[in-house]
């Protein structure tokens, strides 16, 4: 597992992604896509979707890219890494590149994951393409102002879900994207936080050793979106894991296993408190919301301890294979 | 008969063979080097992937067959292979066009130099699988190069010369070749195919700057801009499609000079002293040039322009071709509900409504234009010009 | 946001852009109300704040804490907050720092 000095390092020879950018302030994506790209060894040649981390890297003529990038539209990423790694062979099988390996990753929105980019994500994972497909994970269409996606969690305040006087927010649970990325059949899935940063770079390794595709969902704080300060954005990404809302696991050949797993659960409500998504629902307000929350919560995470204890054995097995 | 019918030198060509326009357009795609190939099926296209999937089976061709999951998808995985730095080519028709509308500008926006074969279907609703423009119409305003063929033989001699216009470095345009869906894909014709080595010779290698895997920097693609910046880079586009024009004058001269047969911007059929002409694109001309031909030995003045080059429109050529024609009569294949159809308005544009230029409709959802249907049409040109569109189609009581 | 000044854009088929065609906008502007200021004593290196900074605004070198650049830190406080040693705090705007922006009196950046 990589340290951060190594991480740094790596960016200090070769910054791939750099100052200049618009991001807002505090954005959880930036420390989450730096952390990626500096713990990938050897050539990187990155896809995007349209979406805040695009838009706000690409203002023609600045770029923030360091390494070669390429956007089309916003639900095509896994399309264009399919191409790419066509020509890519295509190219190595005619002596026109170097026979060296170069890692093509996808840095997708959640809309461009879940939603409108599902499509093109299954096919890519069906036809096996050797590619590293990162959901940076803001939870909402947060480039054209926060509307909601199937990332949005269950009872979060967004324009198009908004609280009024019928409306209570987001009615539906947040779509299993990992659960439908696993059934692909993926050599990797991982699910991962950018207030966990370690985890996220020993994932990254594990993620471009496979001969496959894999998968990272990464949950990255939005001031903007969640309405938490700037300077809360770590600790609202930190809060959302030790509150067993976004559990850290991986899934190496369709078995499960925990990376980390809170000592003491935090409460949910001293997550909720801090984002304005979810006003309606502090303090004493909305109890039923809360309670059907905390369900859901306590469901997946079951369903999530029962399949990691199930495939404990496996693990051990392979013991030194993983670390 | 078209022109693509080889005339000497045609001891290159190899023996002509009984081939649907599919089969060649495919055996095109292999000679002239594609290197990844996306294939998505949709009816009248499949033909032209599945044929080219036998290649692949069999060893005749190693490029990466992608079967994508969608034809958005397969023109995505295109546009970034191209960019890349490999030679793409794709195929399509219809619903799977349709689908890759946004694709295909943005094809064109950055720049990718992509030949793309379209089996030319009616659009929805109702369900078609039969022929009309409605389709590759859909493209027209996108920048991309669109060329129509007459039959299997122009299918083939078009898909081998598209890479050329493609790739020119004052393209670098998406590359539209047409044909009729059934008509031509899926009509066994007599079709003479080259030599695998003049294709080669003639298409040459894919060398675009700044690939993206070859640049040996790092490039960024697919920027977001503000309106100066915007304005410029699509002007530059435009003027990219502009140059086709030229581009296409050149690659088609040459392909004439090496291999014997010519396929102009624009055909012009019996027109030296034609007083009656028609304007229009694809297969049908076929039927109309039979026509022509017995009216002519009937004493008739009747001619025939084809527009085989449909963007950039072949402007210089047409008013050329059409010259002093007193009475002309632009057949549509592509309607334009509440307005007149695509090819009448650029041909109006381009003649300056100049003289009796009449609009017609016909072959909507692949319904048949019938060499009594044509007469009529020569027919009605010595008589008053009608109003607005006159359909060639099925009477309501039919 | 002020942006640097550029000269005519380089305009590439495409809009193909390359790194060195326009300089980074100086996104340091963003900042009005306060600026991330280190007490080197309490610093540990773990490099947890020049992980976490979304601007790459953090300067380390060679696995050493070097301070901010200020060019392009929008004053957004993750670096306070990930710092576990309390090195890092926010301080207003206007406050003088020394260079690289270490706290007055705490003996600035690290020697080698």
């Amino acid at each position: 597992m990589a340290s951060l000095k190594t991480l740094a390092r790596n960016e200090e020879e070769q910054p791939r992604f750099r100052s200049g950018h618009s991001m807002c302030a505090g954005c959880g994506m930036g420390a989450a896509a730096r952390t990626v790209l500096n713990s990938i060894p050897g050539p990187v040649v990155v896809v995007g979707t349209s979406g805040c981390f695009e838009v706000t890297a690409t203002r023609f003529p600045f770029t923030a890219w360091g390494v070669p990038w390429i956007h089309v539209a916003f639900e095509n990423a896994a399309a264009l890494a399919s191409g790419l790694e066509a020509s890519y062979l295509a190219l190595k099988h005619r002596g026109r590149i170097p026979d060296e390996p170069v890692t093509f990753v996808v840095f997708a929105g959640d809309g461009g994951t879940y939603d409108i980019g599902l499509q093109s994500l299954s096919g890519a994972l069906e036809r096996g393409h050797h590619f590293l497909y990162v959901c940076l994970d803001n939870e909402a269409y947060m480039n054209t102002g926060v509307q909601r996606s199937g990332a949005t969690p269950f009872a979060a305040n967004t324009q198009t879900s908004p609280v009024g006087s019928r409306g209570r927010g987001k009615q539906e649970q947040r779509k299993d994207i990992t659960g439908i990325v696993v059934a692909h059949r993926v050599p990797y899935v991982g699910q991962c936080s950018t207030s966990h940063l370690h985890d996220l770079s020993s994932k990254v390794e594990r993620a471009v050793a496979v001969d496959g595709p894999s998968f990272l969902n990464v949950l990255t704080s939005c001031p903007t979106g969640w309405g938490h300060t700037t300077g809360d954005s770590v600790r609202v990404a930190r809060l959302a894991v030790e509150t067993r809302f976004w559990p850290l696991y991986e899934v190496v050949e369709g078995h499960w296993r925990l990376t980390h797993e809170p000592a003491h659960p935090a409460p949910l409500q001293e997550w909720l408190e801090l984002q304005k998504r979810f006003s309606h629902l502090h303090g004493s307000r909305n109890v039923d919301l809360v309670k059907e929350f905390q369900r859901q919560i306590d469901e997946e995470w079951q369903e999530l301890k029962r399949r990691t204890a199930a495939d404990a054995a496996w693990f051990a097995e392979r013991a030194g294979v993983t670390a | 008969m078209s022109k693509a019918v080889p005339v000497p030198p045609a001891t290159k060509w190899l023996e002509p063979q009984v081939l649907t326009g599919a089969q060649a357009s495919a055996h095109a795609m292999r000679q002239a080097g594609v290197e990844v190939f996306p294939v998505y099926p949709i009816t009248p296209q499949t033909p032209i992937i599945e044929t080219f999937s036998g290649f692949v089976a069999d060893g005749k061709t190693d490029a990466v067959l992608l079967q994508v999951e969608s034809e958005h998808s397969a023109m995505s995985a295109a546009v970034a292979s191209a960019l890349g730095g490999a030679r793409t080519m794709t195929a399509t028709a219809s619903q799977g066009l349709a689908f890759m509308v946004e694709v295909i500008h943005q094809a064109a926006g950055m720049r990718a130099p992509i030949v793309m074969v379209v089996g030319n279907r009616a659009l929805a609703a109702p369900i078609s699988i039969h022929c009309d423009y409605s389709d590759s119409m859909l493209a027209r305003d996108s920048g991309v190069v669109q060329i129509y063929s007459e039959d299997a033989q122009e299918a083939y001699n078009l898909t081998v010369m598209a890479p050329r216009i493609a790739e020119h470095p004052d393209v670098l345009l998406p590359v539209m070749v047409c044909m009729d869906g059934f008509t031509i894909t899926h009509s066994a014709e007599v079709v003479s195919l080259l030599p695998d080595a003049d294709v080669a010779d003639f298409v040459g290698p894919y060398e675009l700057a700044n690939a993206m895997l070859t640049a040996g920097q790092a490039t960024t693609r697919g920027v977001f801009t503000m309106p100066d910046h915007f304005f410029t880079l699509h002007n530059r586009m435009t003027a990219a499609t502009e140059t086709a024009a030229t581009v296409y004058d050149e690659v088609a001269r040459d392909f004439e000079r090496r291999f014997g047969s010519y396929l102009g911007p624009v055909e012009a059929y019996r027109m030296e002293d034609a007083e009656r002409a028609i304007v229009m694109m694809g297969a049908a001309s076929g039927t109309v040039k039979e026509v022509i031909d017995e009216m002519r030995d009937a004493g008739e003045r009747v001619g025939l322009v084809v527009v085989r080059l449909f963007r950039p429109f072949p402007r210089a050529a047409l008013i050329q071709a059409i010259g002093q024609t007193p009475h002309v009569a632009v057949l549509d294949r592509a309607s334009s509900p509440g307005t007149y159809p695509p090819l009448f308005v650029d041909a109006f544009a381009t003649l300056l409504g100049a003289g009796d230029i009449r609009c017609y409709l016909y072959g909507i959802g692949g319904y048949d234009l019938k060499p009594q249907t044509v007469r009529s049409v020569y027919e009605e040109l010595k008589g008053p010009r009608h109003e607005y569109i006159r359909y060639l189609g099925p009477s309501e009581e039919d | 946001m002020a942006n640097e000044t550029v000269k005519r854009p380089v305009f590439r088929p495409g809009g193909v852009v390359l790194p060195t065609d326009a300089p980074s906008p100086r996104t340091g502007s963003w900042r009005s109300v306060e600026k991330p200021a280190a007490d080197i004593a309490l610093c540990v290196n773990c490099l947890l704040c020049w992980a976490h900074c979304p601007d790459s605004a953090v300067v380390q070198s060679e696995g050493v804490f070097k301070g901010f650049d200020f060019d392009y830190c929008k004053g957004c406080g993750v670096c306070a907050e990930v710092c576990p040693t309390d090195a890092l705090r926010m301080v207003p705007e206007e406050m003088d720092l020394m260079p690289g922006g270490f706290l007055p009196g705490t003996g600035g950046a690290h020697v080698e």
